[in-house]
């Protein structure tokens, strides 16, 4: 992946670490790259790879060991889960119906979708 | 070893014309800094001037507190690499390195050496017989291996071709980070280098534009589009950088981070936010329009 010259990088590295933590690519007590690495591994500045793992230390996500390196908190998965649950509803579904009242979907077709989803077994988490 | 850098009020006039243009700017030592500027800005005049190889006509420059000209105690911890590449083209490439060696105090030939051989520099051919990208990449190793604490490349990698300029930036962070020190890297080709630089300095016709951390800037940009008096009306009293129209649709671009209020303001108006990249803030920072 590379990153998007058009929104500060240490941001775009903070939200991906948050993502491969909540997608499981990064297990609890689990060691991340350090900032050094990372910057080689992307090109990018370490100052700004430093910037990015900093906020995650100052959210709690991350926690470091002295000497060793930073590792994912153990509760972070279930903090970030918990966050984005909240927020589903109003970014994932309150678009989605916006759209579907735009173009003349009517909500019982969007229901019936999702059962036949659920059935097919769309629910299946995806790490199985 | 850092070295900071401190330059006020700096002027050049060549005859008529002011290359640098009362410039004043502070780096702090120890960082990798982006020279950004169309041609003819003032970059290789700046970077002369910092490097002692011409001396202002007004201001001031102070290189870890000291004025850097006619200065060996500063002047030997500078290195410019110029695009030209200030090499005998008669000179075997390993000549070159040795000089440079007998040259540099602080000088690693062991890196020279390996560097040389990644970007596949034939020690027993001439600097004249070399390809374009050899000559840059020559530049290059000239630079990383003087391990100068303040290093500074003139789009001295502009030459090369896009698997040796990966090559550099690679190695420009691998050396960086086992021995931090200051580096200037000029360009006007932002996309592919910006994400190496700490800061970025923007300069036009010998003046500042911008001093920022390139993080900062990638956040001060914004488009809003939207119907025409919707955008106007937003847009008031905002540094509108650039504006386009199409039909009943306006897209202004606006330099600045807008607060929470201003984007639910503009959410509510129907208008559209989006990013703008480094690359397109540069130039509508350093257009005719942006700058008057």
């Amino acid at each position: 992946m590379s990153f998007d010259e058009r929104s500060p990088i240490y941001h775009q590295i903070a939200e991906k670490i948050k993502r491969d933590i909540l997608n499981g690519d990064l297990g609890a007590d689990e060691q991340v790259m350090s900032t050094n690495q990372y910057a080689a591994f992307y090109r990018i500045n370490p100052a700004t790879a430093a910037k990015g793992f900093h906020q995650l230390l100052d959210e709690g996500y991350l926690y470091k060991r002295r000497g060793i390196g930073m590792f994912v908190s153990p509760d972070a998965r279930e903090r970030l889960r918990a966050q984005r649950r909240e927020r589903f509803f109003s970014d994932v579904v309150g678009p989605m119906v916006a759209e579907a009242r735009a173009v003349g979907i009517p909500l019982d077709e969007i229901i019936q979708h999702l059962e036949i989803k659920n059935k097919d077994g769309g629910s299946r988490d995806p790490r199985d | 070893m850092t070295l900071g850098i401190e330059v006020s009020e700096l002027r050049l006039r060549f005859g008529e014309v002011n290359a640098l243009d009362g410039l004043s700017f502070r780096l702090d030592g120890g960082k990798i800094y982006g020279l950004l500027g169309r041609n003819g800005s003032g970059k290789t005049t700046l970077l002369s001037v910092l490097a002692a190889f011409r001396r202002q006509t007004g201001g001031q420059v102070r290189i870890a507190g000291a004025e850097p000209f006619e200065n060996a105690a500063v002047m030997r911890q500078i290195c410019l690499i110029r695009e030209s590449g200030d090499v005998y083209e008669s000179d075997y490439v390993r000549t070159v390195l040795r000089t440079a060696g007998e040259l540099r105090s602080t000088w690693d030939s062991e890196y020279a050496q390996r560097l040389a051989e990644r970007f596949n520099l034939p020690p027993r051919k001439t600097v004249q017989s070399l390809s374009r990208g050899q000559k840059s990449a020559l530049g290059i190793v000239l630079g990383l291996a003087s391990r100068a604490p303040v290093t500074m490349f003139d789009e001295s990698y502009l030459g090369m071709d896009a698997p040796s300029r990966y090559a550099f930036y690679d190695e420009l962070l691998a050396d960086y980070t086992a021995h931090p020190r200051t580096f200037i890297l000029s360009t006007h080709l932002i996309e592919e280098v910006a994400s190496l630089f700490e800061e970025v300095v923007i300069i036009d016709r010998g003046r500042l534009v911008a001093h920022e951390e390139a993080d900062v800037l990638r956040a001060r940009g914004v488009s809003v589009t939207g119907p025409v008096d919707v955008v106007d009306t937003f847009a008031a009293g905002l540094t509108v950088l650039g504006e386009q129209r199409l039909g009943g649709t306006k897209a202004v671009t606006v330099y600045g981070t807008l607060e929470p209020e201003q984007v639910r303001a503009a959410k509510m108006a129907g208008l559209e936010l989006g990013p703008v990249s480094l690359q397109d803030l540069f130039v509508h920072l350093t257009s005719e329009a942006g700058n008057r």
